[in-house]
C-alpha cells in the first residue's frame, strides 16, 4: 500500500515506511499487516518536548524504546570559526551566545583561557573576581530555573513553568541593571569586566536575595513531594557512576550518581576556594535525584551570592596593564554602554599618543603570545572547558568549547533504551541540554 | 630519561625527508625546538604587499609555539614530573620505549602537554586511564587544530585528560599530515569521545581509525568540505547597506 | 450621518473582510518554532510577567497543522532550513511568519558558512523583529503590528489584486545598494 504520506521501501531489515505526516490510520493499518511492531519515530528537530532543536530517533516496540539516538547539529552556528576573524575582546560577544542560558559561564571560561595565555590570571582585581562569581551564581540560579521550568512543562506541569519564569525574570532584572542586557551580556572581558557595578546594584541584589529566599521553597512545596511528579521522575533516566564516567557526564548527572565532583571545589578558580558552600549529591542516579540536586544548588548559590555581596570592596575591575585593559573608563551614556566623555575629551584634545593607543587597541586589539591554554568552569550543566590556541596575533587562532550539554547528551541513549517513550522526555529534560551549547 | 636520549635517538626520527615535503603520508619528525607554525609579514600581518603604507612592509616575523621543556617540569609541588615519571615507567613496563611514544613534552603557562606519536596514542591513553598512580578517568573530548604552516603535521588533535582521583589535568596532542589525516580513535578507552571525534571529523576531516560510526554530526550529511579548516573560507556574504557594501569578515583587511 | 445611526442599538456594520480580519487576528495560534536565545525570550513572553494570553495567543501549538503563525525565534542553520520549510508547508492557510531576532532576519553577527542569512530565503516573512534577542515587549509589539496587518488583509479577488500590486511595487523598488543618504 502506498500513500503520499507513507511510502514503503524495501531494505535488508524488512519494509520501511517513511511517514511525513498525513493520515495516521493508513500508517497504522499498513504497519499492522507486517508481523513486527517495530516503528521508528523521529521526534524533532521541531518538537515541543525536545528542549530545542534536538532530534530524537527512537526505535520503539509498542511503548518500549529499544534503541534511541540523537540527531544534533540543527543549531550549528559556526561560532568557533567566527571567533577566528574577530579580536580577542570581541570573542566574548560570540561565546556568550553559545549556551545562551549560561552566558556568564561561557564568558568567564573564555576570558580565563585568554588570561592564562596572557599570563595575567593572577593580576585580575579582586573586585572583578567577586563580581564574576556573583554573576555566575546568579546565572546558575536562572539556568536551573529554566531547567526546572521547561522540564516541568514537558511533563505537563505548566504551573512550574510559570513559577520558574517568574523567578528568572527577577534575576534577569538584576542582569539588566548590571550589564544593560537581559541575555547575551558580553560583560566579562579578558582582564576583568566591561564596567563596574552601577549605583544601587548591591541594594537591588540584597532585595532580590530576599525575594528568592521566599520563592525558592515554593518549588519544594509544589514538586518535591508531589506523587505524580515523583512517579514520573523516580527511577527514570537511570545512569550509574560507571556510566557517567565512561560517557564523560559531569554536573548534576554525575552528582546524582553520588560523586561530589565540582570544579569549584576540586579545581577552584576566581577564588571559589574562599567561599563557603556545599556540593549536594544524590545516590539515586535518576531524574528525581537531579531535580533535587538542582534545587539544593540554587540554595547554595544564594549563599555564595550573599557572601559576594558582603565582600565587595571598592576597587578596579580591570587589570592595570593599559596594553590590555580597554583604554577608556566605560561609562553609562545616554545611548547605553559608551566611552566616558572625560576620556574622549582627554584623548581628542590633549594627548595624541593616547588617541593612537586607543585607536590601535580598539581596531586591532591586543596581541596574545603564541601557545595554547585550557580553562574550565563548573557550569550549571557540568564541566565547561575552553581550549584556546593563539598564533601571536590579535585574533584567536582556534577556540574550542567543550560544552557540558554536548557531552552529557551522549548519555541519552543509555538513559532511555529499555524504557518507555514518555520517559524519554523526562530523561532528556533531566540532562538539561541547551542546543545552543550542544551545536555551537 | 634524559633529554639527549629523547632527541633523535629513536629510529623513527631518522627519516631523512624534508619537513615540508608535500604528499608524504608519514608525519614529519618533531624537533625539540620551538615549532614554527607561520610567518607574519609587514606591520599588520596582511598577506598582500599592498595596503600597508606604514613603511614596515618588509618586516618578517616567524610565529613559533612554545618548544620542549627539560626536566624538571615543575608544576604545583612538582606534579608534572610525577606524572611524567609515572607515565614513562608504566610505558616501559609494557615494553614500550617512552621516547617512541612521547615525542616531546611541553610545559607552558602552568600546563603540561605530551606530544604523542599517533600509533601509540591508544596505548598511552589506556595507561593514563588505568594506571593507579595516574588515573585520568575523564577525557574532556578532542579539539582539532589546523596549523597550515606546520608542514607535515598540519592537523593536530588535542585531548584534555582530567584525573578526578588526583585532581590533575594534562593535555595530549597528536598530529597528522593533511595528506594522511588519520589518528587512532580513543572511543574504546574513553567512550565519551564518540561525539567529540565525530565533531572533529566533521570540522577538520581528521579520520579517527577504529571509531564505531564516524559520520558527520553537525553539518548536513551531504556537506562538502570541512568547514573549520584554515583553508576553508568563513563563508560569509557581503552585507549591503544604503549605497555601501561591507565585505564579510574574512574578506576584510586583517590586522592580525 | 450614515446608516449606523438609524439602526436600533446593538448592531454594528462592517465589511466581510474586516469581520474576517477581526476574527483571525483575535485568535492567532503560534507554532512553537524556538531555535536559540530568542526562543527563551519567546517563552518568557508566554509566561507570567508578560502574559501573551492578553492577546489571545498563549496557546503555542506543537503541531504545525493547528497553527497559523510561525515565530522563527533564533538562528536558522543550513541543516535546519529544510525542516523549517517543511513545517511552514504543513501549516494551513492563511498563515503568517514573524522573523524574531536579527539572526532569523538577516543572519546577524553569524555571517558564516553555517547560518542561513535571513529566513526570508526559505519562507515569506511578514514581520521582521530586530534585537539580539528582542525583549518580550518588542515581541509583543511585533505581534500587535501583525494583528494590524491581519485586520487589514484582503480576501478573494481583493487579495489577488493586493498581491499583484505588491509584486509590481517590489519589482520597481530601488535596490538597497543604489539608495543614497543616511543609514536609517
Amino acid at each position: 500500500m502506498t500513500t503520499p504520506h507513507a511510502t514503503p521501501r524495501a531494505t535488508t531489515e524488512g519494509t520501511v515506511y517513511t511517514v511525513t505526516g498525513g493520515d495516521w490510520d493508513e500508517v497504522v493499518e499498513t504497519a499492522a499487516k507486517s508481523d513486527d511492531e517495530r516503528i521508528i519515530v523521529n521526534m524533532g528537530p521541531q518538537h515541543p518536548s525536545t528542549h530545542g532543536v534536538l532530534r530524537l530517533i527512537l526505535e520503539i516496540e509498542g511503548e518500549t524504546v529499544t534503541e534511541a539516538r540523537c540527531g544534533i547539529g540543527y543549531l550549528h552556528t559556526g561560532i568557533e570559526k567566527n571567533l577566528e576573524f574577530r579580536n580577542w575582546t570581541q570573542g566574548t560577544t560570540f561565546v556568550t551566545r553559545m549556551d545562551y542560558l549560561t552566558s556568564f559561564f561561557n564568558e568567564t571560561a573564555y576570558c580565563r583561557a585568554v588570561e592564562t595565555l596572557l599570563g595575567i590570571e593572577d593580576d585580575i582585581p579582586d573586585r572583578a573576581n567577586i563580581i564574576r562569581v556573583l554573576l555566575m551564581e546568579l546565572n546558575r540560579l536562572s539556568s536551573h530555573l529554566v531547567c526546572i521550568a521547561t522540564g516541568g512543562m514537558e511533563l505537563g506541569a505548566t504551573t512550574i513553568m510559570i513559577y520558574g519564569f517568574r523567578d528568572r525574570e527577577l534575576i534577569l532584572d538584576a542582569y539588566e541593571l548590571i550589564t544593560g542586557l537581559r541575555m547575551n551580556h558580553a560583560y566579562i572581558r579578558p582582564g576583568g569586566l566591561a564596567q563596574d557595578l552601577p549605583p544601587g546594584a548591591v541594594d537591588h541584589l540584597r532585595e532580590l536575595l530576599k525575594t528568592l529566599r521566599k520563592n525558592l521553597p515554593e518549588y519544594d512545596k509544589l514538586a518535591t513531594g508531589n506523587p505524580i511528579f515523583k512517579a514520573r521522575m523516580q527511577d527514570v533516566g537511570y545512569l550509574d557512576l560507571a556510566g557517567c564516567m565512561a560517557l564523560g557526564a559531569t554536573g548534576p548527572i554525575l552528582r546524582s550518581a553520588g560523586l561530589p565532583h565540582d570544579l569549584r571545589k576540586t579545581d577552584p578558580y576566581c577564588g571559589y576556594e574562599t567561599y563557603d558552600f556545599d556540593i549536594p549529591t544524590a545516590e539515586t542516579c535518576d531524574a528525581y535525584g537531579r531535580f533535587l540536586i538542582r534545587l539544593e544548588e540554587m540554595r547554595q548559590s544564594l549563599r555564595i551570592v550573599e557572601q559576594c555581596l558582603d565582600r565587595l570592596e571598592p576597587g578596579p575591575v580591570m587589570v592595570g596593564d593599559k596594553k590590555i585593559a580597554w583604554p577608556a573608563q566605560l561609562a553609562l551614556g545616554p545611548d547605553g554602554l559608551g566611552n566616558s566623555l572625560d576620556h574622549i575629551k582627554n584623548i581628542m584634545g590633549t594627548s595624541m599618543e593616547a588617541l593612537i593607543h586607543h585607536f590601535k587597541l580598539v581596531t586591532e586589539g591586543f596581541r596574545v603570545p603564541p601557545g595554547q591554554a585550557y580553562a574550565a568552569v563548573e557550569s550549571p550543566k557540568g564541566e565547561l572547558g575552553v581550549h584556546v590556541v593563539s598564533d601571536g596575533g590579535t585574533r584567536p587562532y582556534r577556540v574550542h568549547f567543550r560544552d557540558p550539554s554536548f557531552t552529557n547528551l551522549q548519555s541519552m541513549a543509555a538513559m532511555c533504551e529499555g524504557g518507555q517513550v514518555a520517559d524519554v522526555i523526562v530523561a532528556v529534560a533531566s540532562i538539561d541540554p541547551v542546543m545552543g551549547g550542544v551545536d555551537r | 630519561m634524559s633529554d639527549e636520549q629523547r632527541s633523535g635517538s629513536s629510529p623513527d626520527d631518522q627519516h631523512d625527508q624534508p619537513a615540508d615535503e608535500a604528499g608524504s603520508s608519514v608525519p614529519s619528525a618533531r624537533g625539540q625546538a620551538a615549532e614554527v607554525i607561520g610567518v607574519r609579514k609587514g606591520m599588520f600581518g596582511t598577506d598582500s604587499g599592498g595596503g600597508d603604507t606604514s613603511g614596515y612592509g618588509g618586516l618578517i616575523r616567524t610565529v613559533s609555539l612554545p618548544g620542549a621543556a627539560s626536566r624538571p617540569y615543575g608544576g604545583r609541588d612538582g606534579v608534572f614530573d610525577e606524572i611524567a615519571d609515572e607515565l614513562e615507567g608504566a610505558l616501559e613496563e609494557q615494553g614500550l620505549l617512552p621516547a617512541d611514544a612521547i615525542e616531546k613534552t611541553v610545559v607552558d603557562r602552568g600546563e603540561i602537554t605530551f606530544h604523542i606519536a599517533r600509533e601509540h596514542l591508544v596505548q598511552v591513553a589506556r595507561t593514563l586511564r588505568d594506571d593507579p598512580a595516574l588515573r585520568f578517568e575523564l577525557c574532556t573530548g578532542v579539539s582539532g587544530v589546523h596549523f597550515l604552516g606546520d608542514k607535515g603535521r598540519e592537523l593536530h588533535a588535542v585531548y584534555h585528560l582530567r584525573s578526578l582521583t588526583h585532581g590533575r589535568l594534562i593535555r595530549l596532542e597528536v598530529s597528522a599530515p593533511d595528506s594522511d589525516p588519520h589518528v587512532p580513535s580513543l572511543v574504546e578507552v574513553y567512550p565519551t569521545n564518540d561525539w567529540h571525534e565525530r565533531e572533529t571529523y566533521d570540522f577538520f576531516g581528521l579520520i579517527f581509525d577504529g571509531h564505531p560510526a564516524l559520520t558527520r554530526i553537525m553539518m548536513p550529511d551531504d556537506w562538502q568540505g570541512f568547514p573549520q579548516r584554515k583553508d576553508y573560507p568563513l563563508g560569509g556574504i557581503a552585507v549591503e547597506y544604503k549605497g555601501a557594501q561591507i565585505p564579510s569578515p574574512d574578506q576584510r583587511r586583517s590586522y592580525s | 450621518m450614515g446608516l449606523e445611526e438609524k439602526l436600533p442599538s446593538g448592531f454594528l456594520l462592517t465589511t466581510v473582510e474586516q469581520a474576517a480580519g477581526w476574527v483571525r487576528k483575535s485568535s492567532v495560534f503560534p507554532a512553537t518554532f524556538g531555535l536559540a536565545c530568542c526562543a527563551i525570550e519567546m517563552m518568557t513572553t508566554g509566561a507570567g510577567r508578560y502574559d501573551l494570553a492578553r492577546f489571545g495567543m498563549e496557546v503555542f501549538r506543537g503541531s504545525p497543522r493547528q497553527a497559523d503563525l510561525m515565530i522563527v525565534a533564533g538562528r536558522v542553520s543550513q541543516k535546519m532550513a529544510p525542516v523549517l520549510r517543511q513545517v511552514y508547508d504543513q501549516m494551513p492557510n492563511p498563515k503568517w511568519v514573524i522573523s524574531m531576532g536579527v539572526c532569523a532576519s538577516s543572519g546577524g553577527m553569524f555571517n558564516n558558512y553555517a547560518i542561513v542569512q535571513g529566513v526570508d530565503h526559505v519562507v515569506p516573512v511578514d514581520i521582521y523583529l530586530p534585537g539580539c534577542p528582542p525583549r518580550p515587549e518588542m515581541l509583543m509589539d511585533a505581534i500587535l503590528k501583525l494583528h494590524e496587518k491581519i485586520q487589514t488583509s484582503k480576501l478573494g479577488v481583493n487579495a489577488e489584486e493586493a498581491a499583484r500590486e505588491a509584486e509590481e511595487a517590489a519589482l520597481k523598488a530601488l535596490p538597497t545598494i543604489e539608495m543614497k543618504g543616511l543609514l536609517r
